[in-house]
């Protein structure tokens, strides 16, 4: 029998598994959403904004290791999903979305609203397709989901003309791919894994270093093995949050430029680094050149091209982080590293990193430990970019496997609400934090809309220090505290929040934050609190741009302008 | 070519675009091309590259790995030393007079070259070889005043019976395949 090239969309998609669409429509896409009706099984979420829709794909694709779909007609619709595939693509995101374009006749003459959405996203998208016949339209969506979440995963884009939708074409979903420049290697070379199995029976001061591709390939019991069994503490990215209990004894927290200072002495002191799915991204490592400088340096990644990128490499291991650690952990021998430990927790009694002053002021860290308290842990923290991004990743102790979700390579404000949205559609039964920035709350906050709209029981904290607070922590150090365009001028968001039928209220005084967070989490539905927070409090520790990690600043301290620099947050 | 030259062939999908793919990871990765020849391949859809970078001031294992990334790029390989034939194609049209006529052809001779157009203050000379050949005419002829020169960038070859062809898989079973670097 045939079928529309709207209805083998919907049927491929419900082929894939896929459950939820984030999506506005407009002219082009029409028969698409025209023929959702008859797929009741593919619910559909209107958002607000097209970079929401994006936004909310990325949250449910990290919350639950699925592919996220979002719809955007041509044009303006599609540009204003960019952000939020480059985000994707940056934090190997699996991500499918299908753009509406105009019919192909139209295709190069400039229509209305023609634009040349593949030729954008070419560089921001693991793959993309221009679909121009509706007889291959089944086999490009099952490549597209394939691509999306296979290695290293990310986003790919389909621009589906309005006539490719309407016409006609038979339906067979192919069980198999044809994609003979696509193979990624799962399994590690055994030699370069005994290699790195010997490397690290040797070492005397090892550091595992763990990143996201821990969560994606979901290796957390094997690197839990491997740490255990070898002693070796663990170090994790940004990204990497999550992969190992924070509350773990062989935990040292996470690296880089906000990362505690005793992972970032630890990383300069180790004589081998094992990097597990990771990609040494400069905030993560410092400045390159004096990152790990008595270290060799094993790098287990998916992705081939990642491998001595940026950083020298010793032992490289092509393959899927979690089928390469089983095989590494046979050839591992039983080991203790005693003096290194002793000599990590030292660091970590003489530079705690992570405390808190005692104060009147409500201090950021102070309402992350909070929110970690009531919690109880158990709990999926999102975050938008900045300051309160950072307090959240320091604060809060993320023992649950995936359970920070953050945009952590683009470092998209803005993130925070519709991300959040989408991973409370896709993990219903946790309860999902967002804290939120207020700047970074206004560029998406339209969202509430569709979070009151869709009944979406996300718990929203915005961190209210009336600044473009991490720009104005650089101008503090770096720029002679000269703040300019850094001030904001916030609105009353509880009221803005009671707009949208969603409750709130506005935490003034220290004793009210537990009342307030309790009260969040009581409230069946979404709920917002709008915490005034010390506004010029500063994130610390801090390795300055340029630096290297062994460079970690502790204190605000005078005369850090030498570290002035041209890089931007 | 030059000692920091490498010579990678990329076997390519011949799909729309993909050249487009290939000269935006170029250029977005700062990856710097000395030349890149595209034609058909001995397979069907399958198109064959030659892209030339300067291992002085590009990381060539980096372009191959980026391009093996690429989803249409099915196989790239570094054919750079000994055993790759590199071959480029000039035109170069000249001016001449009367005066210097014979003394352009004596070059063209020396240089295994053809004269393929003539006219009364110019010739046309078609050269083949590696760069360094193309170069050196270059050289000679400049003396007498270039008008125009086309070159099609290298393309290259491994020598001997090894397998033309770098896709492991689909191919006709009688090819050998290239083992060199896989
Ligand atoms: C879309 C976007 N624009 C600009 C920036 C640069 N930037 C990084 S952090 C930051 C300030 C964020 O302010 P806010 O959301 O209030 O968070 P805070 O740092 O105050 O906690 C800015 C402007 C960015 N990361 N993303
Ligand atoms: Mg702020």
């Amino acid at each position: 029998m045939k079928l529309t090239g709207a209805q083998i969309v919907c049927e491929s998609l419900v082929k894939e598994g896929v459950e939820v669409i984030f999506g506005i429509l407009g002219g082009v896409i029409l028969p698409l959403y025209d023929t959702l009706p008859q797929y009741p099984q593919l619910r559909h979420i209107l958002v607000r904004h097209e970079q929401g829709a994006a936004h909310a794909a990325e949250g449910y694709a990290k919350a639950t290791g699925k592919v996220g779909v979002c719809f955007a007609t041509s044009g303006p619709g599609a540009t204003n999903l960019v952000t939020g595939i480059a985000d994707a693509c940056l934090d190997s995101v699996p991500l499918v979305a299908i753009t509406g374009q105009v019919i192909r006749p139209l295709i190069g003459k400039d229509a209305f609203q023609e634009i040349d959405i593949t030729g954008i996203t070419l560089p921001i998208t693991k793959h993309n397709y221009l679909a121009l016949d509706a007889a291959s339209l089944a086999e490009t969506i099952k490549e597209s989901f394939y691509l999306a979440r296979t290695g290293r995963p990310g986003p790919v884009l389909i621009d589906l003309p309005k006539d490719v939708q309407t016409s006609q074409a038979e339906f067979n979903y192919p069980n198999k791919v044809n994609l003979p420049g696509y193979k990624p290697t799962l399994k590690g070379h055994p030699a370069q894994i005994k290699k790195a199995a010997r490397l690290i029976n040797e070492a005397k001061q090892p550091i595992i270093l763990a990143g996201r591709g821990v969560n994606i390939s979901g290796a957390y019991d094997e690197l839990k093995h491997l740490a255990e069994e070898a002693q070796i503490p663990v170090v994790t990215t940004l990204l990497g949050i999550s992969t190992f209990p924070e509350s773990h004894a062989l935990s040292y927290g996470w690296l880089g430029m906000h990362g505690m200072a005793y992972a970032n002495m630890a990383i300069d002191a180790a004589d081998l680094v094992i990097a597990i799915g990771m990609r040494f991204d400069d905030r993560a490592t410092g400045r390159v050149s004096g990152f790990a400088p008595n270290a060799k340096i094993i790098h287990i990644d998916i992705d081939p091209a990642e491998i001595g990128k940026n950083v020298r490499v010793d032992v490289p291991i092509v393959g899927d982080v979690k089928v390469v650690l089983k095989e590494l952990n046979k050839l591992i021998t039983k080991t203790e590293h005693i003096d290194w430990i002793g000599q990590l927790d030292e660091w970590r009694r003489e530079h705690p990193s992570i405390l808190i002053r005692d104060c009147d002021e409500i201090l950021p860290q102070y309402i992350v430990r909070q929110i970690y308290k009531i919690t109880k842990g158990d709990a999926i923290i999102v975050t938008g970019v900045g300051q309160h991004q950072m307090w959240a990743a320091q604060h809060y102790f993320f023992d649950k496997p995936n359970s920070l979700i953050t945009s952590g390579s683009l470092g998209t404000m803005g993130f925070e609400l519709p991300a959040a949205m989408g991973a409370k559609v896709g993990r219903p039964d946790e309860t999902v934090w967002c804290i939120a920035g207020d700047g970074g709350f206004q560029m998406t906050l339209q969202e509430l809309a569709t979070i009151a709209k869709e009944k979406i029981a996300v718990k929203i904290a915005v961190f209210n220090n009336g600044f473009l607070g991490m720009v104005r922590q650089w101008q503090d150090l770096f720029y002679g505290k000269r703040y300019v365009a850094t001030h904001l001028n916030c609105p009353d968001f509880v009221k803005i929040a009671e707009a949208y039928c969603i409750p709130g209220l506005t935490v003034k005084h220290k004793k009210e934050v537990t009342p307030a967070i309790e009260k969040a989490m009581e409230e069946p539905g979404p709920f917002l609190i709008n915490f005034m927070v010390e506004p010029e409090e500063n994130v610390y520790p801090m390795v300055p741009p340029g630096a290297s990690l062994a460079e970690v600043m502790e204190e605000p301290k005078k005369g850090v302008a030498k570290w002035q620099r041209q890089s931007t947050p | 070519m030059a000692a920091t030259k490498h010579a990678l062939v990329a076997m390519v999908a011949d799909k729309p675009g993909v050249l487009n793919r290939i000269a935006s990871l170029f250029r977005r990765r700062g990856f710097n091309i000395e030349s890149i020849a595209v034609g058909h391949s001995e397979m069907p859809k399958v198109s064959r590259m030659t892209i030339v970078v300067d291992g002085a001031t590009t990381q060539v294992e980096q372009v191959r790995k980026q391009l093996e990334k690429v989803v249409d790029v099915i196989k790239v390989i570094d054919v750079t030393g000994e055993g790759t034939i590199i071959r480029e194609l000039a035109i170069i049209k000249v001016k001449t007079t009367t005066a210097n006529r014979s003394e352009i052809i004596q070059i063209v001779d020396i240089f295994r070259a053809n004269i393929v157009d003539v006219s009364s203050d110019s010739v046309a000379i078609e050269v083949t070889g590696d760069e360094e050949k193309v170069n050196s005419l270059y050289k000679l002829l400049r003396g007498f005043g270039i008008i125009e020169i086309a070159r099609t960038g290298v393309i290259a070859m491994t020598r001997g019976g090894a397998g033309s062809s770098m896709i492991n898989k689909k191919q006709p079973k009688s090819r050998t395949r290239n083992k060199k670097k896989e």
